[in-house]
């Protein structure tokens, strides 16, 4: 039996195949400071993977992602896969699928633009492009590909 | 499809079948634009004016556009003394003009101003301009003084001369332009070239672009040369500014070597960018294209308001 580097949860998140060190901005999008004070969280870097050569894994105790979440994480690890762990079992394994629309995850760069006033709405993101993964403000069209740097 | 009841946020909203019935109202409201037909087709319409940034043109054009076709407008006279500045959001003024009218025109100085009025109004809502955002009526009636002198906008060489960095109507109308599939020839100075992810764009769409460093060649054969205003403040310094103006400045001399159907366009308000004397040559085109901002928006505001413009 090969050695476990992260020990297994009982309820929670593993977010595997995540590009190799992209896992601190998964961790963003996440929410790290959101979570229960008694989870645990998990990240292994670097570790060697068939598929990518090298992977980040997250595992976060008790919680689940949301469908948003694993929206926004498809825009930064698009290999991402996502298992819903409960009872120490694969509940439910959730694909990342980039959608056509991102809302809420990342700020728009344009310091004029009306979604950074105050106004009561959310940010949100057409997606103008998928590879290269190129995002278009809704509001003002400024186009944005260094959105890593613009997480909300 | 139809324009009836539609918001106009972005030239993007418009697909090329309805900029070309738009394009075909702003030529059937010319009469009624010049005056020579009354017109009544908007009686008993009101248009709700909120410029909430300075503008006379853009302000004055929609209301002589409504007025002319017989419908009335209300306005924020001055944002300085309503409600705005007591810290209502736009989201709040908007939903409040939209009871009262049957259609708003936004100004604002933030971008994506006009995309957040069209989700908070129930009328339709038309962008005016956001601050260096969309503009859409300008573009359409760049689109109608071009379709107007050739009859097509297929095929057009079209050179795009000045600041086509923060000048963002040229990147809608480069847009547009692309979607009728005309060649775009780009000419800036150097700290003021299109940006990059509108460049990406622009390819994304198939269009034909090139860049040129000498304005004379690309003036040689071209059908259209956009102009547009070189803004002082992008400068640190006065000296590169007025050098930068000065070699995009269009004179008769450089006019002399057109074709001899060559026109010229130009936003307006213009600083030093088209010396006075070209004013005389039949070349330009920027007056009329200034005229014709008055029957584009009343083909548009008709369009919208009662589903044809006729």
């Amino acid at each position: 039996m090969r050695e476990l580097k992260i020990t297994p949860i009982k309820n929670g998140t593993v977010i595997d195949h995540i590009g190799n060190g992209l896992s601190l901005e998964v961790l963003r999008i996440i929410g790290v400071r959101d979570l229960d004070k008694d989870s645990t969280v998990s990240v292994a870097l670097h570790v060697r993977s068939q598929k990518l050569g090298w992977k980040d894994i997250v595992k976060v105790e008790n919680m689940e992602l949301s469908p948003r979440k694993v929206n926004a994480i498809a825009l930064i690890a698009p290999t991402a896969s996502i298992a819903i762990i409960r009872d120490f079992k694969v509940s439910e394994k959730r694909v990342v699928d980039l959608p056509d629309r991102i809302v809420g995850v990342v700020r728009c760069p344009n310091p004029n633009c009306i979604t950074n006033q105050k106004e009561p709405i959310e940010s949100e993101f057409e997606v103008a492009r998928r590879r290269p993964v190129v995002l278009r403000c809704t509001y003002c069209e400024r186009l944005v590909d260094d959105f890593l740097r613009h997480l909300a | 499809m139809g324009l009836k009841g539609r918001d106009i946020i972005s030239i993007r909203d418009l697909s090329r079948d309805e900029i070309e019935e738009v394009l075909k109202g702003t030529r059937r409201m010319i009469p009624y634009a010049d005056g020579s037909k009354a017109g009544h087709q908007l009686e008993g319409k009101l248009l709700m004016l909120a410029f909430l940034e300075p503008s006379t043109r853009t302000r004055l054009s929609f209301e002589t556009a409504m007025l002319r076709l017989g419908g009335k407008v209300a306005s924020i006279q001055d944002p300085l003394s309503s409600s705005v500045k007591k810290g209502e959001s736009l989201h709040d003024t908007i939903r409040m003009l939209s009871a009262y009218g049957d259609a708003i025109v936004l100004r604002h100085p933030n971008e994506g101003a006009g995309r957040l009025a069209a989700q908070a109004s129930e009328k339709p809502v038309i962008n005016a301009g956001d601050g260096a955002g969309q503009h859409p009526t300008q573009t359409l009636l760049d689109l109608a003084t071009m379709q107007e002198a050739f009859g097509t906008l297929s095929g057009l060489r079209v050179v795009l001369l000045g600041d086509l960095r923060y000048g963002r109507t040229v990147h809608s109308l480069a847009h547009a332009l692309a979607v009728f599939g005309a060649e775009l020839v780009l000419a800036s100075p150097p700290t003021l070239q299109l940006p990059e992810e509108v460049r990406e764009d622009l390819d994304h769409q198939g269009a034909k672009v090139e860049e040129v460093e000498q304005l004379h060649q690309a003036v040689r054969d071209a059908d259209v040369l956009y102009v547009t205003r070189i803004q002082r403040e992008r400068f640190a310094e006065e000296a590169e500014y007025a050098k930068v103006a000065g070699s995009y400045r269009v004179d008769n001399a450089l006019l002399s070597g057109a074709k001899s159907r060559l026109i010229v366009l130009h936003p307006l308000p213009r600083t030093t960018e088209i010396a006075p004397e070209v004013d005389g040559s039949p070349h330009a085109a920027y007056f009329r294209q200034a005229f014709l901002g008055v029957p584009t928006r009343m083909a548009l505001l008709s369009l919208i308001l009662t589903g044809k413009a006729a």
